[in-house]
């Protein structure tokens, strides 16, 4: 089995702080500037504010506006631009302000850094990272709350990676800066201060009082390509990423299924070997996203499933998703696939 | 912040709305002002303004600035999840609403409240949609702000920045195609000029000359970023137009009679069939850029008391005074509008806000995907315990 409790990849040196995810993606840009003075960093209110979200704080007065600075406001320029650099020789580590907001850059990203490698006989590569932060549950309405992964996993020549708690985020963005492929980098921003389980009437409980939040001072990688067992079980296999492996955990200690829930961190290459590995264990399968449903990302998975563990099924494979309609504002509570309809999913798939 | 070229009030010529592009793109780099720091009126482009107009204008900048601060502190209060304030530049919006016609179209940004109160709308309407409550007629599905209009002549705001600017030369290229004499208005901010919707607004405009002004609302910044980002190595967000060979012009935006004349004569322009007009209004943003911002890391707190074209409200009172309307009828009008927002705020607390009260229900959120609700739909609002 290649799913790993712990998160793999190389062992990190050193003595481990107490950080927020927030904390824990700038600690992998300083480590990484540190370490590579070819690697930049920019985006929109990115240079000397930090980013809306603080994600690059101290970075321009640490290694100067060269290496970190803000850009007028053009995805596209942000994307093309990094797509040049790349080219010229810089790691460039571009942040979209909000995935809701990537779309103007969309072309760049779809038709050029994708393709680069294919198109040009491996003349030229496009080594960029995009950052953006994505999902639901802040009030912020259909522009600020889209989990707009599907768009990027459907394009051939992208790595998709999406981060569930600090440690991994530090972890798999140093691996994305040091991947010499394209890598869509998508931060759930509802966890960004804390395990947020879709609880939302609970206060927050911060990455300071959570494990997951230990994060080593230096450099470590956790792997593109592998999953990660969030909790072990036997009965139902729940995948899932981002917020929702906190949400899935929710539902699962509240519905007392023995659930593996297997946070897949990245999407695209997917770890197939650990879905299958722990299917073919549970002989059930829950798939949970907060996209919207049709096309969604657990389709893919859905199918993925039932081609490589047909005969290990004991029940339909049931997904948990957003409703097909755009992401609401008044609304936001009873559109978010909280714990309750995950629970729900989860006795659908128990029952057979 | 630096404001280049400020040129005194009454200074700046003003050309028939006929004249080629290439004939006026100084006015791009200049400033047409007509009221100088005294409230003294100058110059060939004093508008033809009754005293009742402007102050129907006052009118509109007060309540737009009581309405502000009051969704602020429904924000703190925890009422509604975000607020943005058009304080310093709520000129703009109110003057131009005066100009355009009935059957025009604004294609406005989320900083242009005042445009929308220009128009008449009651503010219990745009509180009902800032508290996203039964009563709000976007049925919650927007974030607080994101207005839409369509009998003021008020397009529906996109949290997308600039998508509007192509759109409001495409609307005016169908009321060319039909021969109706309307035009738009499509407003833009400093930093989202940098967009390339942007690029393709003053593309179209250039080959197609429909009826449409392209305003660039430069209130300094773009969040905690210098207006001088998104501009580049150009001297003003005018001069954009002139490579598109647009006429460009550069106007005070905080001087009620500058942005109403600049704006008529655009709109003269565009009806008697002689295409865009760009224009930038130099104003500044004296809140925050909203209720998530801190702007205190990232400029100076008085950095307003230095913008040297001062606050729109204050220069027309004090323009008003030398038309003989006090500054004690100017005082009591702005309390009538205070307390008129907070009884139409309690009004709107009282169906509901985010958190309290009469909500609009989740069927909403499937209603209006499309014009009729397909099966897909139809079955996921039966799951989620709906009819
Ligand atoms: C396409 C897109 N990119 C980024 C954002 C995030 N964002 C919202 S407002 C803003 C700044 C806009 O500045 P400006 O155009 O100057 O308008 P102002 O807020 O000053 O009125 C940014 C970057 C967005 N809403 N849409
Ligand atoms: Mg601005």
């Amino acid at each position: 089995m290649s799913a790993e409790t712990a998160a793999g990849g190389t062992p990190a040196p050193g003595t481990t702080v107490s950080m927020t995810m927030i904390e824990a993606i700038r600690s992998a840009h300083h480590v990484m500037m540190e370490r590579d003075e070819r690697v930049v960093a920019f985006g929109e209110d990115a240079g000397a504010f930090g980013g809306v979200f603080r994600c690059t704080e101290g970075l321009q007065e640490r290694f100067g506006e060269a290496r970190c600075f803000d850009t007028p406001i053009s995805e596209l320029g942000i994307v093309a631009t990094a797509i040049g650099m790349a080219v010229n020789g810089l790691r460039p580590v571009a942040e979209i302000q909000f995935a809701d907001y990537v779309y103007p850059g969309y072309d760049q990203i779809v038709s050029e850094a994708a393709r680069m490698r294919f198109r040009s006989a491996g003349d030229f590569t496009s080594p960029i990272v995009v950052r953006m932060p994505v999902g639901g549950g802040i009030y912020g309405g259909n522009t600020h709350s889209q989990s707009p992964e599907a768009l990027f996993t459907h394009v051939a020549g992208l790595i998709t990676m999406i981060p569930s708690n600090p440690y991994d985020a530090k972890g798999m963005l140093i691996s994305a800066i040091e991947c010499n492929d394209p890598v869509i980098f998508l931060e759930p921003k509802r966890v960004y201060n804390g395990p947020f389980d879709g609880d939302h009437d609970k206060p927050l409980v911060p990455w300071s009082k959570d494990p997951r939040g230990d994060v080593p001072e230096g450099h470590y990688t956790v792997p593109i390509g592998k999953a990660a067992v969030a909790r072990p079980g036997n009965d139902v296999t729940i995948l899932t990423y981002g917020t929702m492996v906190h949400v899935a955990m929710n539902a699962a200690e509240q519905a007392q299924v023995d659930a593996e829930i297997l946070d897949l961190r990245t999407l695209l290459p997917l770890d197939l070997e650990a879905i299958v590995a722990s299917v073919e264990k549970t002989g059930r399968c829950l798939v949970v996203h907060e996209a919207t449903r049709t096309s969604g990302f657990g389709a893919e998975l859905s199918a993925q499933v039932q081609e490589e563990c047909f005969y290990s099924l004991e029940a339909p494979i049931v997904r948990v998703a957003g409703w097909d309609t755009p992401y609401p504002y008044s609304q936001e509570w009873e559109y978010f696939p909280g714990p309750n309809r995950v629970l729900a999913g989860l006795r659908r798939v128990m029952e057979d | 912040m630096t404001v280049a070229d400020l040129q005194p009030a009454g200074d700046a010529y003003r050309p028939p709305t006929d004249v080629a592009a290439r004939d006026i793109m100084d006015l791009a780099f200049g400033l047409i002002r007509v009221l100088d720091d005294e409230g003294m009126a100058h110059g060939p482009w004093i508008p033809n303004l009754s005293r009742d107009t402007l102050v129907e204008i006052l009118g509109t900048m007060f309540t737009t600035r009581a309405y502000d601060a009051r969704m602020m502190k429904a924000q703190r209060q925890g009422k509604t999840s975000f607020s943005m304030r058009s304080r310093g530049e709520e000129a703009i919006g109110a003057t131009t609403a005066k100009v355009m016609g009935p059957d025009d179209m604004c294609f406005p940004t989320y900083r242009q409240a005042s445009y929308l109160i220009g128009r008449g709308q009651d503010p219990l309407v745009m509180m009902n949609q800032v508290y996203g409550n039964a009563a709000d007629l976007n049925r919650g599905t927007q974030i607080s702000g994101m207005y839409t209009a369509a009998d003021l002549g008020f397009f529906s705001i996109s949290g997308n920045l600039a998508t509007q600017m192509p759109q409001a030369v495409g609307w005016a290229m169908a009321a060319k195609a039909k021969g109706e004499p309307t035009a738009a208005l499509g407003f833009v901010g400093d930093g989202s000029t940098a967009e390339g919707d942007m690029h393709a607004a003053l593309t179209f405009a250039s080959t197609y000359r429909p009826p449409v002004i392209l305003a660039i609302v430069n209130n300094q910044y773009a969040i905690s970023t210098d207006e001088e980002v998104a501009r580049g190595s150009a001297q003003t967000f005018a001069q954009r137009g002139i490579g598109y060979g647009l006429p460009s012009l550069r106007v005070d935006g905080n001087d009620v009679l500058a942005i109403h004349s600049a704006t008529s004569w655009a709109r003269d322009r565009a009806l008697d069939g002689h295409g865009p007009t760009v224009i930038e209004f130099v104003t500044y943003r004296a809140s925050a850029h909203s209720s998530s911002d801190d702007p205190t890391r990232y400029r100076p707190e008085d950095e307003f008391d230095e913008f040297p074209l001062g606050d729109p409200i204050k220069r027309l009172r004090l323009h008003l005074q030398h038309l003989g309307y006090t500054n004690d009828q100017a005082n009591e009008l702005d309390t009538t509008i205070r307390v008129m927002i907070e009884a139409k705020n309690d009004e709107a607390e009282a169906i509901g806000t985010i958190n309290t009260g009469e909500r609009p229900p989740l069927s909403k959120t499937f209603e209006l995907v499309y014009e009729t609700m397909p099966a897909h739909l139809v079955r996921q609002q039966k799951q989620a315990g709906l009819q």
